[in-house]
């Protein structure tokens, strides 16, 4: 099979076809490094890429699918995963100075998985320093380009994931969620993917942004593969004790999943001023199509959204000025050269070594959390907090999912956020609600902007309600292509 | 030694981030800006902060703040020691060690 | 002086006696080499994540109910940021906003009165690790292997107005928490540690005066010193018109002076939050009352015991329950010789004599708890006398020897049959002639001087009433 036609697969089709014997793992995984041998250049969504390394990982797992020793659904299926989730003798970088030669001893919980699952690495995604950032261009290691259009970002901070799997420079990914790093690129890449409820999946060996809200979660060609991807790495892990008991997501079930009954509900705030009128209009026919097969859409209120974006940053920005104290120079990560004192090292290592973004955010930390601040910042947003908890505790009594859209905007050209922070946060508007609350969230395609820039929509449900989200998302892409196109095929009809 | 003292004090000033309040963060976050670092950082954290400020108007009276929404069992680790000597490994990513320690210059208290 | 009140409040740090650290599987052990205890956990590493260890909850519950507190349902962890190389991650997990104890009491007895010392709270927290200075290469070296030792911290109302009332409460602090299994409490070793909060007011004053926070005492005498030292300098602050700063100090007890200390003790921005990574720990009623239950009868009920069952003076049993291990050593004879007040008198004489000499703790005797009872029972059974058992027992200490062994090995046994002792006794009398017509001629003291000069023929060995008996016997038959 030629190796166009193995990238057009899908992550499941992939497995179906070497478990068939079509093709083998390691075939698919020279597809894939030729691929981003090819894009990876302008792309600039990978860190790190195991080419050798990873053939040789394909051809063990090969092997021990011929001897039917591995099953599981995603076996032998080529994979890349973020740079801040950590793998054992591997640098793992955040995409900051301060980690540029950090080498892990010990890999993420979900990298185990994985191995064992039988996934072939092909290697680490670039990302927003630290998490910081919702475009990918505050990487130490370059921005990242939309595939759909070098002069946009691909959204972040996970826009290396959703633009590796959108160039088909990757057939599902592992990116992670603060505050919309997974459903906003996705959004913007048109690729779909899952922020799960918090405490799903293992959190050990994932480099901290902000604890409460951070959660690692796949990003795919179509919801299916989500699932497939989400199931190989959630479950309880005696090393995260946030972690839940989660069941795995049916997949036979979930694409047979009907709408009749499904009762979902649009908030009307989420259209309110700074909405791009072709995201609205995209979002709006979405909802319409759900009606269209059956489910009974409502609109209502959700006056709290008001306030999500200042409860998240108090929240994001304390936990991560926190988080990132770590790094003094000290034990690993990045030391000032000119350190002579102790207090050098500290501020030296930390100036040299965080970008501005990182430092805009530790500062805004340490002044939400110093002396005589915490109850009019920390508190009140942990208020919020019990309050935005208790808006969707109502919602979800009446409706089964919420939609709306996932970003207000399309992708902005590269350059255009970082003047001006504020307005970059405030693109975040949508989707910092489910993590604030550790509600499950997912993204998809949903149509396309004159500028033929991908539009996502976004799905909330109640906790633990991956299920139906994910049977609704897989519904919705039985019934529409938006999920189809990627960037080579532009201008065709969806 | 914690004192509850120490915590509730004043509510906070309008925000407005002057140098003072730069130079207070730098010195707590251990970082120090660049002069023109300084005056962006002090300009985005004002208009960040104005936008923060909305949150005042939300009435939280009497609600109680929710620190873990998730909740489980709660889940404890057994006491056993069960981790080997791996001090070669946690040492490899330091800039400098010396007789199986982490080093740092010269420090007293 | 006289014109003066010194109000002091305490905190004292103690490290729980697990074998895992609190948030690691790390071991917990003191005294191995430097960062053998430590892993990506305790070494503050990116992405690794906090498991609380079952025991530190349940040893800071008993902590709470052995010191009268109220228990909260609810508790959760806090993160207090500074900036030093002791602390991997920059920031400590500790429990300020919901401790896991509050509002207990300790009663103690200092200067001949019973007060009753009110206990604020008790949090659970993490040690912080080591630096040691090596001044040969200009540098510090950084250990971690104390990082995320559990510690529990008591913090005491400021009821303290003497320096006997602060030692008394130490010692009545250590006695209980060695009774309940949570920690070993040695000072030297910095696994029991207390901080003196310390003010001076004039007397009949209402108000605090500013207080000073002393660290780094390494025994109950330097606390002691310091707390002296302390006030002092606070009375001539105040009399000189000088003003004081609340800061924290540190003891210098060889300079028998206190000194501000510069960097992390002061910082004033702690950043306290709660930490996201620990779930809040919900403790059931059905929880408390099993700990309850299985709480160890403690330093004051053991002590009305000891005086109404085995008739002890109020003094001894008060030495004897103020340790555990006093208190094993002493059950344990008690329980093998059936006989406590003569278990009590060797480890009131005897044993605290070996610690003294010895310059010890009872928590660092070393010998088997069977050996002084089995002592006993030699020395009842007049296998052994008296001497012997003494020097058996100083063997005991000193080595752990098996006393049983070590009286047969030795040929300690005692003699007492008349056959093995007359010879001797013969000889005796033949070579000191001069003693024996001291005797004869009325001086009855002389005969201590044989009987010593017997034992001695004997190697020590021999029944002291036999000697006796027939020292007599033979002098009688020479009477004539
Ligand atoms: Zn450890």
């Amino acid at each position: 099979m030629k190796d166009e036609n193995i990238l057009n697969m899908t992550a499941l089709e992939v497995a179906r076809a070497i478990r068939s014997g079509d093709i083998t793992s390691p075939q698919a995984t020279e597809a894939v490094l030729s691929a981003i041998e090819e894009k990876d250049g302008e792309l600039n969504g990978y860190i790190r890429v195991f080419g050798d390394r990873a053939i040789a990982r394909a051809s063990e797992v090969q092997k021990q699918i011929e001897r039917g020793a591995l099953d599981y659904p995603l076996a032998g299926v080529p994979y890349a995963i973020k740079d801040n989730i950590c793998t054992e003798g591997i640098p793992t970088t955040c995409g900051s100075k301060m980690l540029e030669n950090f080498i892990p001893p010990y890999s993420a919980t979900v990298v185990h998985d994985l191995e064992r699952a039988g996934a072939v690495s092909v290697g680490k995604l670039n990302l927003d320093e630290f998490c910081m950032g919702s475009t990918s261009e505050t990487s130490f290691f370059g921005p990242v380009k939309n595939p759909w259009d070098t002069t946009r970002v691909p959204g972040g901070s996970s826009g290396g994931a959703a633009a590796s799997v959108a160039a088909r420079m990757s057939f599902y990914a592992y990116g992670s969620d603060t505050g919309g790093s997974i459903r906003q690129p996705c959004s913007y890449c048109g690729v779909s993917g899952i922020k799960p409820t918090y405490g799903s999946v293992s959190r050990f060996g994932l480099i901290a942004y902000a604890s409460s809200l951070d959660q690692i979660g796949p990003i795919g060609r179509d919801m299916l593969d989500c699932a497939a991807a989400l199931n190989q790495i959630i479950g309880k892990d005696p090393a995260d004790q946030t972690t839940i008991d989660t069941v795995p997501i049916d997949l036979s079930a979930a694409s047979e999943f009907s709408g009749k009954g499904l009762r979902i509900g649009v908030p009307e705030d989420f259209f309110a001023e700074g909405i791009d009128p072709e995201v609205e209009a995209a979002v709006r026919k979405a909802v319409h199509v759900f009606s269209e097969l059956g489910a009974s859409v409502t609109s209502f209120r959700l006056p709290i959204a008001r306030y999500a974006i200042p409860t998240y940053y108090i929240i994001a920005c304390a936990e991560a000025c926190s988080n990132l104290s770590r790094y003094d120079g000290i034990k690993y990560g990045y030391r000032s050269q000119n350190a002579k004192s102790l207090s050098d090292i500290y501020v030296m290592s930390r100036s040299e070594g965080f970008g501005l973004e990182v430092k805009r955010r530790i500062m805004l930390g340490n002044y939400v959390l110093s002396s005589g601040f915490y109850d009019a910042y920390y508190k009140k947003a942990l208020q919020s907090k019990a309050l935005i908890r208790k808006a969707f505790d109502e919602a979800f009594v009446k409706y089964d999912l919420i939609l709306g859209p996932t970003a207000p905007s399309t992708a902005p050209r590269i350059g255009e956020s970082l003047s001006d922070p504020l307005r970059m946060y405030l693109s975040d508007v949508y989707t910092v609600l489910p993590n604030i609350v550790g509600l499950p969230s997912a993204s998809i395609p949903c149509g396309f902007d004159r500028n033929n820039m991908p539009v996502g929509l976004q799905m909330i449900g109640p906790y633990r309600s991956e299920q139906t989200m994910v049977g609704a998302a897989c519904l919705f892409q039985r019934s529409t292509a938006y999920h189809l196109r990627f960037p080579e095929k532009r201008g065709e009809d969806a | 030694m914690i004192r509850m003292t120490d915590i509730h004090e004043a509510p906070p000033e309008p925000a407005s981030i002057g140098a003072e309040q730069i130079e207070y963060l730098e010195q707590l976050a251990r970082i120090r800006l660049s002069g023109e670092e300084k005056e962006r950082t002090a300009r985005d954290l004002s208009k960040i902060l104005d936008y923060i400020e909305m949150l005042g108007e939300l009435d939280t009276e009497g609600v109680d703040p929710l620190s873990h929404p998730v909740t489980t069992e709660p889940v404890f680790r057994e006491d056993k020691a069960v981790n080997d000597d791996r001090r070669d490994a946690m040492l490899r990513n330091a800039p400098e060690h010396k007789d199986g320690c982490f080093k740092v210059p010269k420090t007293v208290e | 002086m006289a014109n003066f009140e010194t109000v002091m409040g305490i905190e004292v740090h103690v490290e729980l006696s697990t074998k895992s650290k609190i948030f690691c599987g790390c071991s917990a052990r003191f005294g191995d080499e430097a960062n053998a205890h430590v892993c990506e956990g305790c070494a503050g590493m990116p992405g690794t994540l906090p498991t609380l260890n079952r025991r530190v909850v349940e040893y800071a519950v008993r902590a709470g109910l052995a010191l009268n507190c109220e228990i909260s349902r609810f508790s959760r962890f806090d993160r207090k940021s500074y900036f030093y190389p002791d602390l991997p991650a920059s920031y400590q997990v500790t429990q300020l906003y919901h401790p896991i104890c509050k509002n207990g009491h300790l009663d103690i007895v200092a200067d001949g009165k019973t007060k009753r010392i009110g206990i604020n709270r008790i949090h659970i927290e993490e040690d912080a690790g080591k630096l040691v200075h090596d001044d040969w290469d200009d540098c510090s070296l950084v250990d971690y292997n104390r990082c995320s030792v559990p510690l529990i911290e008591i913090v005491s109302e400021p009821d303290f107005r003497s320096a006997d009332e602060v030692v008394a409460y130490l010692e009545k602090l250590k006695a209980t928490l060695q009774y309940l299994g949570v920690s070993d409490c040695k000072m030297q070793e910095g696994s029991m540690r207390a901080d003196i909060n310390l003010s001076v007011r004039p007397v009949g004053s209402e108000k605090f005066g500013v207080r000073t926070e002393m660290k780094n005492m390494a025994s109950l005498k330097s606390i002691a010193r310091a707390i002296a030292g302390e006030t002092r300098r606070h009375i001539d602050a105040i009399e000189s018109g000088e003003t004081l700063i609340q800061e924290t100090r540190r003891w210098d007890d060889n300079k028998g002076f206190s000194f501000a200390m510069r960097n992390k003790e002061n910082a004033k921005d702690y950043k306290y939050f709660p930490d996201p990574n620990l779930m809040p720990v919900i403790v059931e009623e059905e929880y408390i009352r099993e700990i309850r239950a299985s709480l160890p009868e403690l330093p004051e009920e053991k002590k009305a015991r000891y005086i109404r069952e085995f008739g002890l003076p109020e003094y001894d049993a008060d030495i004897l329950t103020g340790s555990r291990y006093l208190v094993a050593v002493f059950e344990r004879a008690a329980d093998i010789c059936k006989n406590p007040k003569e278990a009590s008198n060797w480890v009131m004489t005897e044993l605290l004599k070996l610690l003294n000499d010895a310059q010890m703790q009872p928590e660092d005797m070393k010998f088997s708890p069977d050996s002084l009872g089995t002592i006993l029972n030699m020395l009842t059974e007049g296998k052994i006398n008296r001497a012997v058992a003494k020097k058996t027992f100083a063997e005991v200490f000193e080595s752990d020897v098996d006393p049983v062994d070590y009286v047969r090995k030795n040929g300690l046994m005692q003699v007492s049959d008349t056959g093995s002792i007359e010879p001797v006794i013969r000889e005796v009398l033949d070579a000191n002639r001069k003693a024996v017509s001291e005797y004869l001629a009325g001086n009855e003291k002389s005969i201590q001087f044989l009987i010593g000069q017997s034992m001695k023929a004997l190697r020590g060995k021999g029944d002291p009433q036999v000697v006796r008996d027939l020292l007599i016997k033979g002098l009688d038959e020479r009477k004539g």
